[in-house]
């Protein structure tokens, strides 16, 4: 089969201008699959950094216990411990897991926290806000709070409080100056406002305020254990296989993100049906555009076809030699496609540097290889008609043409 | 001699109903090995269609057919087409060569198909019969470039590539000049007196029929002569 892929690629070197023409156009509907590979794959990527990035991957929450009942032998409740409203369930061995947890493969940062709520207030103005206590030096692990300060520092202290800008505007509050607390614990501490972020989410500007975890303790009377432990993974989308390995390792309830996400996964679905279809018509392309051009290939080299078999070539050879074409082509039109596109998504931002406004294309999921292989595979498809075409070609009539 | 072909009562019928035509009659040929003959006749006679069945590039519609006591009409594609490999050659009018091809690799085809490379063996005999047919300042020069009478003599060079027992020429000379044509008969007939190779040329020439040692009239279907 050496001679059969010496004489394709004769055929192909022998009209260079109309195998270049084929190749590019080949490479042309290559390109296109890469950009949408990379683009549906990067806007993807961009979405869940806006919606899940500053989220906890993993969380693992203190599971609230029943109310206890006193019963008598004969199955009457006689007494009912009411759920109190200000107590929270909490995580009395969060110390212990946490290191055990932050050794877990693909685990970027585990940060413990006490939430609760409470009222924030200042002279006659009261808010209801969301209290998160963190271990000062993780007040970014999960929530890239630093990254969204407008004044003042992330880093927060004894004493000290950061809270959204619509949240300080309500209150006429400045960098400096005190505000008091209350937590729905009944606890009150009066706090010194260290800085302001503002994350462009409005709910969370106007009533998250972020503590030590110190000061939270205080607040919630809560001198051990914590109420949750938020988890970041390096990869987002491993959560559905890291949170069962935390689970089994702690016997706590690791919920991955995804759980309360099926809305936000449906759209994903939606957009990368999208992609394939897009891909797909970009492989149609291509398939046609081999085809035809090795049909009219066949109709033109009749003659010689025919010569071939009269000289003792058989129909097997006369397929492979321009299957052997179609292969040629889609790994000529291939590769150069992937180069193309490769070159082409070069000047974009990497992933984790998408902003708003730009076009979020993920060089690294352009899946070069699979547009490579999958042209060849097409292009291979779209020979095999004009291949048996050919092979059919009866060399008489052929020959007397 | 001992015959090397022999055909039977061949029909060949072109068409059905009333547009069949029918071509061949129940002709029946016998040819010997290391004969030289030529088929005449006159257009329409059948002399194609029979070379074309000799060939094994067309089967006929009734009648045997035999070469080297191979029954050819049962044979499949795949048979006929290695038979056709390894023991006939053609010569068309139309040289028919390969035009993406030099000189050499148009003779060495018959032998690279079968072998699936192009082998140093398959070469040096390409070159040889190239040299034979004089034409060693062009073995490697595209076959484009060549003129008629050159083409003809790469035509025969590989019709000869694989050594074959039958050589079927179909009007060899009728697109050359006089001296390209007297040429390549005088070629053939060398090839003929000394490898013995079997030649049927079809001709409507006498000048090209008087160089063959036998005659066969080919009318309405039938061998007449």
């Amino acid at each position: 089969m050496l001679y059969a892929l010496k004489i394709a690629t004769r055929y192909l070197t022998a009209s260079k201008a109309q195998t270049a023409l084929l190749v590019l156009g080949v490479a042309v509907g290559v390109f296109i699959f890469i950009f949408m590979s990379a683009l549906i794959g990067g806007l993807a990527e961009f979405i869940l950094a806006r919606t899940v990035g500053d989220l906890s991957h993993i969380t693992i929450e203190a599971e609230a216990v029943d109310p206890a009942l006193l019963i008598t032998p004969e199955g009457h409740v006689l007494a009912v411990v009411e759920k109190g409203r200000a107590r929270t369930a909490s995580l009395p061995d969060a110390e212990t897991f946490v290191p055990l947890i932050a050794a877990v493969p693909g685990v970027k940062a585990v940060s413990p926290q006490i939430t609760g709520a409470g009222f924030m207030t200042r002279g006659a103005q009261v808010s209801q806000v969301g209290v998160t206590g963190v271990e000062p030096g993780l007040e970014s692990a999960i929530l890239d709070l630093n990254g969204y300060m407008t004044q003042g520092t992330a880093r927060l202290g004894s004493g000290l409080v950061v809270l959204g800008q619509k949240l300080a505007d309500d209150l006429a509050l400045r960098l400096g100056q005190t505000v008091r607390l209350q937590s729905s614990s009944g606890v009150a501490s009066v706090l010194k406002l260290s800085g302001i972020y503002e994350t462009g989410n409005g709910r969370m500007d106007e009533s998250s305020v972020f503590v030590s975890l110190s000061t939270a303790r205080t607040l919630f009377a809560m001198p051990q254990g914590v109420t949750r432990i938020e988890i970041k993974l390096r990869d987002l989308n491993a959560a559905d296989v890291t949170a069962p390995r935390i689970r089994a390792l702690t016997g706590l309830d690791a919920v991955p993100w995804t759980d309360g996400a099926a809305q936000l996964m449906e759209a994903l679905d939606a957009q990368a049906q999208t992609g394939y279809f897009l891909k797909t018509f970009a492989l149609i392309t291509i398939v046609i555009g081999v085809a035809s051009a090795l049909l009219l290939s066949t109709y033109r080299r009749r003659p010689e076809i025919g010569i071939m078999r009269a000289m003792g070539a058989g129909r097997g050879f006369v397929i492979f030699v321009f299957v052997t074409q179609g292969a040629l082509i889609g790994l000529m039109g291939g590769l150069s496609g992937a180069v193309l596109g490769y070159l082409a998504l070069l000047p974009f931002p990497t992933r984790d540097a998408f902003r708003a406004g730009t076009l979020p294309l993920d060089i690294t999921q352009g899946s070069y290889g699979l547009a490579i292989a999958l042209t060849v595979i097409g292009a291979i498809a779209a020979s095999i008609l004009p291949a048996r075409a050919a092979a059919r070609v009866d060399p008489v009539t052929a020959i007397g043409q | 001699m001992s015959a090397l072909l022999e055909v039977r009562d061949l029909v060949k019928t072109f068409g059905t109903g009333d547009a069949a035509t029918r071509v061949l009659r129940r002709l029946s040929l016998t040819l010997e090995a290391g004969e030289m003959a030529a088929l005449l006749g006159p257009s329409g006679s059948g002399k194609s269609t029979l070379l074309t069945i000799l060939g094994t590039l067309m089967k006929p519609t009734s009648g045997d057919y035999t070469m080297l006591d191979q029954d050819l009409i049962a044979a499949g594609d795949a048979e006929l087409t290695a038979f056709r490999n390894l023991h006939i050659g053609f010569v068309f009018q139309f040289h028919n060569l390969l035009p993406d091809f030099t000189a050499l690799e148009n003779v060495i085809f018959p032998t690279a198909v079968r072998e699936g490379r192009e082998t140093p063996t398959a070469r040096a005999r390409g070159r040889d019969l190239l040299v034979r047919m004089g034409l060693e300042e062009r073995i490697n020069f595209p076959s484009v470039k060549l003129s008629g009478g050159q083409k003809q003599r790469v035509a025969v060079a590989r019709a000869l590539m694989n050594g074959p027992e039958l050589v079927l020429a179909d009007e060899p000379t009728g697109n050359l000049d006089r001296v390209s044509a007297m040429q390549v008969m005088d070629l053939i007939a060398q090839v003929n007196r000394e490898e013995g190779t079997t030649f049927l040329i079809s001709t409507h020439d006498e000048k090209i029929a008087d160089l063959c040692r036998r005659r066969i009239v080919v009318g309405d279907g039938l061998v007449t002569g």
